[in-house]
């Protein structure tokens, strides 16, 4: 089976990049969490539900629809915090690309440890612009809402192929495929890494991290 | 071919369908009320939330949804529409957006109904809410307010695009395929919204490119659609249910396996009462014979009422004011001036200002106002008194004043003096020619005062 791979770009001004961030991230793990699973007797499982919410953004002319757990959030603004952050130390470049991988685990036996197997990886490359005046600010706004509407039209035209899913799991199973600490949705396992590119268009930091607790590799 | 189909499967199927396009018009109408939409997620399963998403229901917007379908289900040729238009403040409409869940024949046979067609179907509708925040009309919507509203409509039956204009782009939200065909659902929006922002929609000429069509007295050019019960497409029987589909059975499968799925209580669904403003402005479909459906929410301005209803309504009540005002009579606005309904409004003479019981109580001395006095230059206190004839005259006696101290009291004094000649300086003739004169006059003068200024060298000297 071979990981899926989409790629998006944006170029937006500094402050608009945490905004934009989110709105993709949160766009793809729309569609990419379910509601809790609660498993019962005889293999069947019932399936929690999952709310939605409009969130408008302050810098750029777009509002973008997430799921409605504050855990999540949290967890996907911490991961663009660093990222922005990352960007912003590097250098007067502003160029960087997020990745947002799905993966599943499979259990290997003592001493190996559990693989991670990729099976969607979404990267969003972002350029980022430093603007002179006001009014090139305010195109700006506008332009990248527009754009960013696009992206968000890609991931849906991506997401309705039907493609690749992991199969349900079983009760013993789940953890394998979904994140399940949270306790009001359930992602299906994703890890969110990053790339800060430099003027030269290699990389100069591969800061990994981790946000799901993998099992610690030997 | 639906033979293949279990029974139990075409069961589910079709109530899957039902209940998916119950969903997609709430999404859509829900995107458009101007407001942020928030509902909260829930570990348990309540087994009232359709395809395990937390989608409100507003009961009049399902309603007019069922009406539309009548029993039916969106199916191959049977189109359900949600179109999306704009009407402003002064009456003109125009559509911006028509969604449109539609069925073609490309079936998959091997798919699983109770499992992979359903979470396909919540995937559907995660990415219906999505795009519907990306498309030009929810700008659009989020603004709606005093200037203008937004309109939904919902029909069954061939997809109607020319209202778009020329230009319109098209969305694909996404596709489902299923044992009986493949549900796919897109949204068609109009392109040209540049005038949006000067908000002007005049009546004549397409001067935005538009077709005149859009700003007639009726705003939809398929009139013949709105009128026919609103909504329903024409030859649809009332009562007429599609086998297998029945409204009682408003369980959602939530629960997945190969065993039957548990058979929860019927909708307890959890939403949140509709706006104050929505159920009192929206217009059943009774009323409102041409528009759609307005989902009116209050405005921006937090809670102010929206536009008032139908400008038609609004004319209307012009109308009638205007003429339940009578006629500038000059002949008759002074006597009996306070008897007629709206004589504020009526033009009259400039001394009717002493007329209005607003400006002048009824005690107030019959002495007109010195605005009135000055009108009539020249004339004495007595005709001026004279042309007061509906007033009565009482004696002004003004306080602290005594008769025997002064050969004249304030009162007459005032009297006397209230009228006063205009000074010649202002009247306009005067004040021409002497300027005339003056100039004229000038080099005379000059004449006069170098032949002086002997005199004045020794007058200024003795300032010194």
């Amino acid at each position: 089976m071979n990981c899926r791979s989409e790629v998006l770009e944006v170029s937006v001004e500094g402050r608009q990049v945490d905004e934009a961030m989110l709105a993709l991230l949160h766009t793809i793990l729309l569609h990419r969490s379910t509601g809790k699973f609660h498993y019962k007797k005889e293999g069947t499982y019932s399936i929690g539900t999952v709310g939605t919410q409009d969130i408008d953004c302050d810098f750029i002319d777009f509002t973008f629809v997430r799921v409605s757990s504050e855990e999540l959030d949290r967890a996907i603004r911490k991961a663009v915090g660093e990222f922005k952050e990352a960007l912003s130390n590097s250098g007067s470049d502003g160029m960087g690309q997020i990745s947002l991988e799905f993966y599943q685990k499979k259990k290997s036996r003592w001493p190996f440890s559990d693989e991670c197997i990729p099976w969607e990886v979404w990267s969003i490359k972002v350029n980022v612009v430093n603007l002179a005046n006001e009014q090139e600010r305010q195109i700006c706004r506008e332009k990248v809402g527009e754009k960013l509407g696009e992206k968000v039209i890609n991931i849906v035209e991506v997401i309705s192929r039907h493609e690749y899913l992991p199969k349900m799991p079983t009760q013993s199973e789940v953890d394998n495929v979904f994140d399940t600490s949270l306790k009001d949705v359930q992602p299906y396992l994703y890890k969110i890494t990053y790339q800060i590119t430099d003027s030269l268009g290699t990389s100069v930091s591969t800061t990994m991290r981790r946000l799901i607790k993998d099992t610690l590799a030997l | 071919m639906d033979n293949d189909l279990s029974p139990q499967d075409k069961k589910d199927l079709d109530k899957f369908i039902k209940f998916f396009a119950l969903k997609t018009v709430q999404v859509i109408v829900q995107a458009r009320l101007g407001e942020k939409i928030c509902s909260s997620s829930s570990s348990s399963p309540t087994g009232s939330d359709w395809f395990n998403l937390a989608i409100k229901d507003i009961p009049e917007v399902t309603h007019e949804a069922k009406k539309a379908l009548a029993g039916q289900l969106p199916g191959i040729g049977r189109s359900m529409c949600v179109e999306i238009s704009l009407k402003t403040s002064e009456g003109d409409s125009m559509e911006l957006e028509t969604w449109c869940l539609e069925m073609n024949e490309k079936c998959d046979k091997d798919i699983k109904v109770s499992y992979t067609v359903y979470n396909r179907l919540s995937l559907l509708l995660k990415s219906l809410l999505a795009i519907t925040r990306v498309t030009p009309a929810y700008k659009l919507s989020r603004k709606q307010g005093h200037d203008y509203v937004i309109l939904y409509r919902i029909y069954f039956g061939e997809v109607q695009l020319a209202g778009l204009g020329e230009g319109f782009q098209t969305v694909r939200v996404g596709l489902v395929g299923t044992p009986t065909g493949t549900i796919t659902l897109s949204c068609a929006y109009r392109t040209n919204l540049a005038f949006m922002s000067t908000r002007q929609f005049e009546r004549t000429g397409p001067i935005m490119g538009i077709i005149i069509d859009h700003f007639v007295e009726r705003p939809f050019p398929n009139t013949g659609h709105m009128h026919a019960c609103d909504y329903r497409a024409t030859g649809e029987e009332d009562g007429v249910g599609y086998p297998g589909v029945e409204d009682s059975q408003e369980v959602c499968t939530t629960s997945f396996s190969t065993s039957p799925p548990t058979q929860l209580c019927s909708s307890r669904l959890s939403y949140q009462p509709p706006m104050p403003g929505a159920a009192d402005l929206c217009y059943p479909a009774a009323l409102n014979s041409t528009n759609p459906h307005q989902m009116v929410l209050p405005g921006k301005e937090g809670g102010v009422p929206l536009m008032p209803p139908q400008p038609c309504h609004g004319t209307q009540a012009e109308h009638g004011r205007v003429s339940s005002c009578p006629p500038a009579d000059p002949g008759h606005h002074l006597s009996g001036s306070l008897d007629l309904p709206f004589a504020a409004f009526a033009p009259r003479a400039l001394n009717s200002e002493e007329n209005d019981p607003m400006v002048h109580p009824p005690e107030s001395p019959t002495t007109a106002s010195p605005l009135h006095g000055s009108l009539h230059s020249q004339d004495s206190v007595d005709s001026a008194g004279q042309t007061q004839d509906d007033f009565v005259m009482v004696d002004f006696k003004p306080a602290f004043s005594k008769d025997d101290l002064l050969p004249m009291d304030l009162g007459t004094f005032y009297r006397e003096f209230q009228n006063p000649p205009q000074l010649s300086s202002l009247s306009i003739d005067v004040s021409a020619q002497s300027m005339a004169e003056d100039l004229d006059s000038l080099p005379e003068k000059l004449a006069i005062y170098e032949k002086n200024i002997d005199e004045f060298d020794a007058f200024v000297d003795t300032l010194q």
